[in-house]
């Protein structure tokens, strides 16, 4: 609760800082500082501070697992902007107002990862959608950031009247948004709450980008200004995966074996549709958004699986997930080319952010001592434990050697091939968070206990 | 306390290497390091040969019971010992190498070091794949920084085998996690599961195809020549001396005990496997002209020997390929020398380019020859012991009813393995000198003396292969009971 309403405040706070503030970087210093203090609060949270108290019937609860997941959010931003945040300015004139959207839609993902209502699943849902589209379209003059922004507005709000179907045919058949009151059977399940369940899996499924409803994915973080794509690809796209998992854990848990082999389809081909494509692609920005499908095909196991061990490792996944890609987001921002060529020789003009980002290669593609590696292992355990559909696990290892090759060119680039690198210009600040990142991955591959005993105690 | 100094020492040695600028000094650093693990674990075979000091038990991911756990049983001890050897050796041999940024080389190197000494001290199913993968990564970046033209792709594709195959081990390791009575990944509840013939059937591929891609056994070994022919000598010493036995140790450790149904089920294929691959790879290392494939087509020849010998599954066979895994190792780091030091001094490793070097460097063809000679296992060498005992195993073998053929086939490599050392040495040390073997000189001291303590190795485990022999006995019958499935059949 503390998260929540302090979000929305400093969202408001920034709103008329860039009124109040002519220099840019307090404005920035601002941002970081109330991040920090997020963070902070929300620590407090988890140790029983909790500092409002309203009355909200139940609609929303602040669990371990949402807690949890919202400390990982909010670490990753605080990295995020830490690393990200000077990149801003070079987007557009409103520098202050996307601040204030990134704590909106951070307002927003405390929703989704603490809902007991549809209705706030929704409302989450929107409040991260729609300062995205902004955001999207932020680049003003660029028309590819244009096109982007309007295409990820129609199709966004197409799946969002999708979903909102499927709520009000689930209201009509059971009469509640309460999850736990849909989640009570004594008969055979109604056609409609089948129906109003379907459609929310696949409005659940355009938001995460997974096949076949990812089509959107390429061209809008194709075209958002670099900075928003990597906020985009990882902090928000893991919000969206807890609230799906939430969703479908807690809502429709008893049906599971209605809509198992359908997540299994979806898993399947989003697998298959973001490693291959990503092996074709010629621009690294464009191969981190195919990657980003791949890394989505991965975490559907864990809805596949619904154990304790998928939602564990869908937390510790999100965790890797997203630390590695804000990493590799931040050196791609400062390169002038974005195709693989861009990155020749790298490694001699930066052996220090080369060797940070080839960790969070390494991670991404799943490699021992690396978070990356426990979160598939995680991941993979969870869809093993099941007992069932042997070969899904084996289709989602072999798409993991896969991934290798796409995730290795970039570090061939930086080391083996000669070439001229741009010679990048980066603050202290800048590498020590990348050292700070590294050894967050090094370490939860490690030790991946520091982050899920939090989950219990 | 032993087993975890021989990761620690090179982990942290190497990780210190980094940062150490100077050439000379870095070298002399990791010289240094090496010997100190050499001294350690021989150490374990002495003073501290106590069990309380060969094993330690620690807590990592108690979640689903993984713990820090290493030990060195008989051939764990060999193996590390054969690392431990083999890296002052290879890092004396090639002092007079300069690569450029050789700290970040020398770490490296240390870096594989301390993987492989953990995948054969691992005692944790978890804990061995950690350390599985992490012997590859730095031997990629080996390959792909120092090695010769072609080195991208060519490492790449090795990469690409290994890493599929051990994702495939780690399916399995899950598998069977899954089945475990206490759902542990420790290496006694993988022993104590039980799982169906189906069960095992298809488990015995998913670990399987990681050890032969890593032996590799034939069709996985596309991978291997060009391998070693692109990476630079000093880490194909590595690679071909005790990387490959990671996959001969594999079987020995998880394969065989925990799937011992299946490997009776499936034996007879994989060792017909492995018998066409020794002849196919020597008839392939007769038409070689570039010295560094030769050596690599014969190393496949020398582990299909070994892979075949393991599925003898009876005591003669497997003692045969432990100290086989030894030797081999010493043998093969031997000619690599040999073969580094030519192309060094020659600027060539051509076959076809070089001639009459005996007498220009006798010292060098002398002790060639007798690496060479090992390498065909001639009586008095060390390889002899481990060959005769695994072509004696084989012949005697219980489990198949195709002994003689494989054995026959087997022996016929042998043949065939004279054929081309022996016409190796005749093109390269005899007949007439040319513009290139015109001005050669013969080797230096330390030269001498790398190979020198090879050739003694040679003659001391060909002699007296005792010891070796009493070193692996308890594990190889700890093994063998394990995998002796007699008892699981139904009484007629």
């Amino acid at each position: 609760m503390n998260a929540l309403l302090l979000s929305a405040v400093l969202g408001v706070i920034m709103m008329f800082s860039g009124i109040m503030l002519k220099q840019k970087s307090s404005v920035r210093n601002i941002a970081i500082a109330g991040m920090g203090l997020l963070l902070l609060v929300n620590i407090l949270e988890m140790n029983g501070a909790v500092f409002f108290k309203i009355d909200v019937r139940g609609m929303i609860v602040f669990d371990r697992f949402a807690l949890l997941f919202d400390t990982i959010v909010f670490i990753s931003t605080l990295l995020y902007l830490i690393l990200s945040a000077r990149d801003m300015e070079k987007v557009g004139i409103h520098y202050a107002d996307f601040f204030a959207l990134i704590f909106f839609i951070l307002c927003g993902i405390t929703l989704t990862s603490s809902f007991k209502s549809l209705l706030i699943l929704f409302l989450g849902i929107e409040i991260i959608s729609i300062p995205l589209y902004i955001l999207t379209g932020s680049d003003k003059r660029n028309l590819k950031s244009n096109e982007a922004s309007l295409k990820y507005f129609l199709l966004g709000a197409f799946s969002t009247g999708l979903m909102l179907m499927g709520i009000a045919l689930i209201y009509g058949t059971k009469g509640s948004f309460d999850t736990i009151k849909l989640n009570t059977f004594t008969q055979a399940p109604d056609l409609l709450l089948i129906a109003g369940m379907t459609l929310l899996l696949f409005s659940m499924s355009f938001k995460v980008s997974a096949a076949p409803f990812h089509f959107w994915t390429p061209d809008v973080y194709d075209g958002a200004p670099t900075v928003f794509t990597s906020f985009m690809a990882t902090i928000v796209k893991a919000a969206v995966f807890i609230a799906f998992i939430r969703l479908f854990d807690e809502a429709f848990g008893l049906l599971q074996s209605q809509w198992q082999l359908l997540v299994a389809i979806i898993t399947v081909a989003t697998l298959i549709i973001g490693n291959i494509t990503a092996v074709f692609q010629q621009s690294v920005k464009r191969m981190l958004a195919y990657s980003s499908i791949a890394q989505a095909g991965f975490m559907m196991l864990s809805l596949y699986a619904m154990n304790t061990d998928a939602k564990e490792g869908l937390l510790l996944y999100t965790a890797a997930y997203s630390l590695a890609t804000i990493g590799i987001f931040a050196v791609l921002i400062k390169m002038s080319d974005y195709t693989f060529d861009g990155f020749n020789g790298f490694a001699r003009q930066q052996p220090l952010l080369a060797a940070t980002t080839t960790i969070f290669l390494l991670s991404l593609a799943g490699i021992p001592l690396t978070a990356g590696f426990l979160a598939k292992f995680y991941m993979l355990k969870a869809a093993l434990g099941t007992g069932k559909h042997l070969w899904l696990v084996i289709f989602a290892v072999l798409m993991a050697a896969v991934s290798v090759y796409y995730y290795f060119r970039v570090i061939q680039a930086m080391y083996f091939k000669e070439g001229n690198a741009p010679l990048v210009h980066v603050t202290p600040v800048f590498k020590w968070t990348m050292i700070v990142l590294a050894a967050l991955v090094i370490l939860l591959g490690i030790f991946p206990n520091l982050l899920l005993n939090w989950y219990y105690f | 306390m032993v087993p975890v100094l021989l990761i620690l020492i090179p982990l942290l040695t190497g990780l210190t290497a980094f940062f150490i600028k100077n050439e000379r000094s870095v070298r002399s650093w990791v010289l240094f390091s090496s010997l100190i693990t050499l001294v350690i674990s021989l150490l374990g075979f002495t003073i501290l040969k106590e069990e309380k000091y060969l094993q330690h038990q620690s807590d990592w991911m108690m979640a689903f019971n993984s713990s820090f756990s290493v030990k060195l049983d008989g051939m764990g001890q060999l193996l590390c010992l054969l690392t431990a050897l083999a890296y002052p050796l290879i890092f004396w041999a090639t002092w007079r190498v300069s690569y450029k940024k050789a700290n970040n080389f020398f770490a490296l190197m240390l870096l594989a070091q301390a993987g492989l000494m953990g995948v054969f001290l691992a005692m944790d199913a978890l804990l061995f794949y950690f350390f599985w993968e992490l012997a590859l990564i730095p031997m990629y970046f080996l390959c792909s920084l120092w090695g010769g033209e072609k080195r991208i792709q060519v490492t790449f594709k090795f990469f690409i085998y290994t890493f599929v195959g051990s994702l495939l081990m780690l399916i399995g390791i899950l598998y069977v996690y899954a089945q475990t009575a206490d759902h542990s990944f420790d290496i006694n509840s993988f022993y104590k599961v039980t799982l169906s013939g189906k069960q095992q059937g298809f488990l015995f591929w998913l670990f399987f195809i990681a050890f032969a891609v890593k032996m590799p056994i034939f069709p996985f070994h596309t991978w291997q020549p060009d391998t070693y022919e692109q990476a630079p000598t000093a880490t194909t010493m590595v690679l071909s001396g005790v990387m490959v036995k990671m996959g001969v140790f594999g079987i020995f450790r998880w394969l065989l005990p925990v799937l011992p149904i299946a490997s009776f089920q499936w034996g007879d294929i994989v060792t017909s496997l492995a018998v066409t691959g020794m002849i196919y790879a020597s008839l392939i290392a007769m038409r070689q002209n570039d010295l560094k494939r030769l050596v690599a087509y014969s190393s496949i020849a020398h582990l299909g020997l070994m892979c075949a010998a393991i599925f003898a599954e009876n005591k003669s066979s497997m003692q045969g390929v432990m100290i086989q895994m030894f030797n081999h190792g010493i043998n093969i780091i031997g000619l690599w020398i040999v073969v580094e030091i030519i192309e060094r001094r020659y600027g060539t490793r051509k076959i076809s380019e070089l001639g009459g070097l005996a007498q220009k460097a006798p010292a060098l063809a002398i002790l060639l020859v007798i690496i060479a000679l090992a390498n065909i296992a001639l009586p008095l060498t060390n390889a002899f012991a481990g060959e005769f005992l695994m072509f004696n195993g084989l012949l005697n073998s219980a489990v198949t009813k195709y002994y003689v053929w494989f054995t026959a086939f087997a022996g016929l490599s042998i043949i065939l393995a004279a054929v081309y050392m022996l016409n190796m040495i005749r093109k390269v040390f005899y007949g007439d000198t040319n513009i290139i073997t015109e001005t050669a000189t013969d080797i230096t001291l330390n030269e001498k003396l790398a190979l020198g303590v090879i050739v003694i190795l040679i003659f001391w485990m060909g002699v007296y292969p005792q010891g070796l022999l009493n070193i692996t006995n308890e594990i190889t019958d700890s093994i063998l009971k394990k995998a002796d499935i007699l008892p699981m059949l139904p009484k007629y």
